[in-house]
C-alpha cells in the first residue's frame, strides 16, 4: 500500500490537513457542503460560525468519530477517509483510521474522562496500550503534562472528584500525552463554569507557545481566537464564508454574514 | 428446635449442597452472560443471531424441563449420562445465563456514547475499549440485577432435589417422611433457604460498593448498610 499521495511527489508544498470536496450529510441535512481546506503543519486555525455551521462536525470527521458522505480528507499526505487499493482510493476499514488518527488527538466539550480510571491512569491508557511505551516513560510523560497543567497533586485523583476545570485539564494532558501532530479542541471551556475558564485557556496557551502542534479550535471565546490563532475560518450553512488572520477577521471583516455574526457573538 | 439441633448436620450438608449448585451455575450463568452479552453489542450479525438465540431459547424454556431432559433425554440420545448434579448446573446456568446476557448487552449500551469517542481520540483498539473503559462501567450497572438473579438462581436449586440430589428441600422432605415432623422440618429449610439468600446479598452488596468506590461515587459503609438496598445512585458512567 503507497504510504503518500502521489500528487505530493510533483515536490509542491503538502498541507498536512486538506478536505476535498467533503460533503457530510445527516439524513436529508447537508452539513458540510463541498468543503475544500487546507491546514499547514504548524498552524493554530479556529472556526467560527452559528451554531448548526458544521464547524464541529469537521472535527469529529478528522477525529473519525463520524465519516464522510462523499469526498477525502488527507492527514499528513495520506489519505484518512479512505485507503489505497492499489491505485484506488477506498473507503477506510478501522484498522487504517486506526494507524491515521493515532498522530490526532482530540480534547472535547464534556472532557470525557474514563470514571473508572485515576487521573494517572487516564493519561497514560493511551500511551502504554495504543503507543507502546513503557509504562515507566508513560508515567514520566504523565507526571511532567501535570505538572504543566499544574495539578501534580491530583495523580492519583478520581475524575469525579475534581471540579470541572480541572477534569478539563486533566483531559488535554490525556490528549497530549499521545504527543500528537494535531490537536482539535471542540468548544473546550463552553461547559465550565466562567471562573474555571481562565485556567483551562491560560494551559492552552502555553501548548500555543511552547509546542509546533497544528491545532484547530472551535470556541466561543473570541478574545483567545484572535491571541492563539493564526487564521480564522468563518463557517455557515457549511460552507467557508470568510478566511483571514484573526485581526482582519475581528477588526475588518468583509462579509456581511462575518460582520452579523460577530456583532450577536460579541455583544 | 430441639428437632432441627439434632438434624443440624443433615441440614448443614443440604444446605451445603444447594450453595455448590448455586455457585456453580451462577460461575456458569456469568460466563454465558458475559460472552453472550457482549455478543449482542457487536456490528457482526452472525455474532448478534447466535446472542439472540441463544437468549431467545434459554429464556423460553423451564428450568425443571430442561433438567430433566439434561438427566433423562440425553441418556437415550447418546450413550453417555450427566450426573444429577451437573444437569441441575447445566439447567440453572442456561437459564439465568439468557437472563443475563440482556442485563449485559444493556449496561454495555448505557455507557455513554462521549466514553466510547474518548477511547477511538485515544487509538485504543475494541479489546482494550471494552476491558479497561466500557465493561468497568457496565459492571456497577449490572451488579444489582445480577444480585437478584443470584437469588432467583439459589431459590431454584430446589428442582435437583426432584432428581435425588440431597439438597436443602430434599433433606426436609426427607425428614418428614420419616418423622412426621411437617412443620419442624419445613420450618427448618425456609430458615436455611433464608441465611444463604442473605449471604449471597451481603456478597453481592460488596462486589457493588467495591465497584462504585472504582467509580469514584460516594459508597455506604458500615456493616448494617450491606443487609439494606443501597440508594439509587446515578446510572451509567456519564458525567456531565
Amino acid at each position: 500500500m503507497p504510504q503518500s499521495d502521489p500528487r505530493t511527489s510533483t515536490g509542491t508544498h503538502e498541507p498536512l490537513i486538506r478536505f476535498d470536496q467533503v460533503v457530510k450529510r445527516f439524513g436529508s441535512l447537508t452539513v458540510l457542503d463541498r468543503l475544500d481546506f487546507t491546514v499547514d503543519a504548524g498552524e493554530r486555525v479556529t472556526l467560527i460560525g452559528p451554531s448548526g455551521s458544521g464547524k464541529t462536525t469537521i472535527l469529529r470527521l478528522l477525529m473519525t468519530l463520524e465519516q464522510v458522505t462523499s469526498g477525502v480528507i488527507w492527514v499528513g499526505g495520506e489519505p484518512l477517509s479512505h485507503r489505497y487499493q492499489g491505485d484506488r482510493l477506498v473507503r477506510a476499514n478501522e484498522k487504517h483510521q486506526r494507524r491515521v488518527r493515532k498522530q490526532i488527538g482530540m480534547v472535547f466539550q464534556q472532557f470525557n474522562l474514563f470514571p473508572n480510571m485515576t487521573v494517572r491512569q487516564n493519561i497514560t491508557e493511551g500511551p502504554i496500550h495504543s503507543l507502546g511505551i513503557s509504562r515507566e516513560e508513560a508515567d514520566q510523560r504523565a507526571r511532567e503534562l501535570l505538572e504543566m497543567v499544574d495539578l501534580s497533586d491530583k495523580i492519583d485523583a478520581h475524575p469525579a472528584h475534581l471540579s470541572g476545570g480541572q477534569q478539563q485539564r486533566v483531559a488535554i494532558a490525556r490528549a497530549l500525552a499521545m504527543r500528537p501532530k494535531i490537536l482539535l479542541l471542540d468548544e473546550v471551556t463552553s461547559a465550565l463554569d466562567p471562573e474555571l475558564v481562565t485556567g483551562v485557556l491560560d494551559v492552552l496557551r502555553t501548548v500555543a507557545e511552547t509546542t509546533d502542534i497544528t491545532m484547530l479550535l472551535v470556541t466561543h471565546e473570541m478574545q483567545f481566537a484572535r491571541d492563539v490563532s493564526h487564521r480564522v475560518l468563518m463557517f455557515d450553512h457549511g460552507r467557508i464564508v470568510e478566511e483571514g488572520p484573526p485581526e482582519q477577521i475581528f477588526g475588518d471583516p468583509k462579509e456581511e454574514r462575518t460582520k452579523a455574526f460577530l456583532h450577536a457573538v460579541l455583544d | 428446635m430441639e428437632f432441627l439441633i439434632d438434624r443440624l448436620p443433615l441440614y448443614l450438608s443440604g444446605a451445603g449442597t444447594t450453595l455448590l449448585i448455586t455457585l456453580l451455575g451462577a460461575v456458569l450463568a456469568f460466563a454465558l452472560a458475559m460472552v453472550v452479552g457482549v455478543m449482542g453489542t457487536l456490528r457482526n450479525p452472525v455474532a448478534r443471531a447466535i446472542a439472540t438465540g441463544y437468549t431467545e431459547t434459554f429464556r423460553g424454556v423451564a428450568a425443571l424441563v430442561l433438567m430433566y431432559w439434561m438427566a433423562f433425554a440425553i441418556p437415550q440420545l447418546v450413550p453417555y449420562k450427566i450426573d444429577a448434579l451437573f444437569a441441575a448446573v447445566l439447567a440453572l446456568g442456561l437459564n439465568v445465563g439468557a437472563y443475563g446476557a440482556e442485563v449485559v448487552r444493556a449496561a454495555i449500551n448505557a455507557v455513554p456514547k462521549a466514553q466510547v469517542e474518548a477511547t477511538i481520540a485515544l487509538s485504543m483498539s475494541w479489546w482494550r475499549r471494552m476491558r479497561a473503559v466500557v465493561l468497568p462501567q457496565a459492571w456497577a450497572q449490572m451488579l444489582p440485577t445480577f444480585g437478584n438473579l443470584v437469588i432467583e438462581l439459589m431459590k431454584a436449586t430446589a428442582i435437583v432435589s426432584l432428581i435425588g440430589v440431597s439438597d436443602l428441600t430434599r433433606v426436609a422432605q426427607e425428614q418428614r417422611a420419616s418423622t412426621g415432623e411437617t412443620v419442624a422440618a419445613f420450618t427448618g429449610a425456609l430458615i436455611a433457604y433464608f441465611l444463604i439468600a442473605q449471604l449471597l446479598i451481603v456478597g453481592m452488596r460488596l462486589l457493588e460498593r467495591r465497584a462504585n468506590r472504582r467509580l469514584g461515587r460516594p459508597v455506604a459503609t458500615g456493616f448494617l448498610a450491606l443487609l439494606r438496598p443501597p440508594p439509587a445512585t446515578a446510572t451509567g458512567g456519564g458525567r456531565r
